[in-house]
């Protein structure tokens, strides 16, 4: 339990996918320029990557890595190099049904996600959590714990961006800095901030 | 119409300055900031990248009139996704080490804004060879950013260029510090951010 609330503080601070690894910064940019579309993206990701991750894991585990077919009187079958392609069709297939859920319950959600739902399919910030379960051979349960704390860790950052592009609006930027340029600088002073939490362990 | 025309050289020309993809067109910054620690691991990645993009490219024109356009994602992805796995096998294969180090950042090719982002505005709409083209151009101009990006952080944060030692001891001795920012995350977005505002006031692009 202990190590599992140690890997969500450090998957959200220390380790955040996008401030230390670089991975959703296109949704980074493109979607941070409100906090109330920020936050709605932010949610999204979560839900997602709470659901995909863990979902590959047993995908990885039970076909596809080195000697999972075992249970089918395979064990010497390794499939590991399908795994990039199977990872974002689950990922996509996902997207797609959260997409159809949410059109039925909630049109209001629907309509304030709009075209992100479809572009979370290809956030790197997903697939990347579910390859870096693989490479960092985490449990079931770590697993879905990464998927909640890298996400959260993504949309916390981006909700922080979006509220200081919105007082950004009030200042003057020399000409060629301008959005992408000062957003970029910004995001290292946020990185850094961020890489003062190194250290902590729980 | 001759295969290096000047219209068809165009859309190599282009993304290089004028229409970089990503100091302007705002695709595939997710991969670029990662790799950049080093200069080998730039570079490679630059290679993989081109790659991929000149041949999904060049594929995905290919079958644009036979897929109906409501699955089009999909397919799109299917052959970007085997692209990569290819270049991800022949990494490993001949280039092990420089794999290792590259980790999950290969497999994120699939969902590099970039390949996605030129298959849906340019190869959905032309024909092979300028789709070619178009691949070859915009992976070169996300190169260009991404070797400029490396160069800074190797030189400035461990003094070497391809892991050969530029700046002479002597230095060292007389106080001077690698400085370790640049090997960290922050200096990346920094260094990319003062990389865009010179490549912005050169070409006058502004948001």
């Amino acid at each position: 339990m202990e190590n599992l609330i140690s890997l969500f503080v450090e998957s959200v601070f220390v380790n955040n996918i996008l401030l230390a690894y670089f991975l959703g910064m296109c949704s980074f940019l493109a979607v941070s320029k409100r906090v109330d579309t920020a936050l709605g993206l932010g949610a999204a990701v979560i839900f997602v990557e709470v659901i995909t991750v863990p979902v590959n894991w047993l995908l990885n585990h039970y076909l596809l890595a080195p000697g999972a077919l075992a249970w089918a009187g395979l064990p010497d079958v390794d499939l590991s190099f399908l795994s990039f392609i199977s990872f974002i069709a689950v990922i996509a297939a996902l997207v797609q049904l959260v997409e159809m859920i949410v059109d039925r319950y909630s049109p209001t959600l629907y309509s304030a996600l709009g075209i992100f739902l479809p572009l979370i399919a290809v956030n790197c910030a997903i697939l990347g959590a579910s390859l870096f379960m693989v490479e960092r051979e985490y449990t079931f349960a770590e697993s879905a714990v990464f998927g909640l704390g890298s996400g959260t860790g993504f949309a916390l950052a981006i909700a922080a961006m979006a509220a200081i592009r919105e007082k950004l609006r009030y200042s003057h930027i020399p000409e060629g800095l301008r959005g992408l340029g000062i957003t970029m600088l910004i995001t290292g002073l946020m990185a850094m901030a961020f890489m003062s939490f190194s250290g902590i362990s729980l | 119409m001759s295969l290096f025309s000047k219209k068809n050289m165009v859309f190599v020309k282009d993304p290089l300055m004028d229409n970089n993809p990503i100091s302007t067109q705002v695709l595939g910054i997710c991969s670029a900031l990662a790799v950049t620690v080093q200069l080998q691991t730039a570079i490679v990645m630059s290679i993989a990248v081109i790659a991929v993009l000149s041949i999904s490219n060049v594929m995905i024109s290919l079958v644009r009139n036979k897929v109906p356009s409501n699955i089009r994602i999909i397919v799109e992805l299917a052959i970007i996704a085997t692209l990569v796995i290819l270049v991800d096998q022949i990494l490993k294969a001949y280039l092990y080490d420089i794999s290792k180090q590259l980790s999950v950042f290969v497999g994120l090719i699939i969902t590099n804004c970039i390949v996605l982002g030129r298959a849906e505005a340019f190869a959905l709409q032309n024909k092979p060879w300028p789709s070619f083209l178009d691949g070859v151009g915009n992976g070169l101009g996300y190169s260009v950013i991404l070797i400029a990006v490396a160069f800074g952080r190797e030189i400035l944060g461990s003094g070497t260029l391809f892991g050969f030692q530029l700046i002479p001891d002597a230095a060292y001795a007389a106080g001077y510090q690698n400085m370790g920012l640049m090997v960290l995350a922050p200096g990346a977005f920094i260094l990319l951010g003062l990389i865009i505002w010179v490549q912005r006031t050169i070409t006058g692009v502004s948001e």
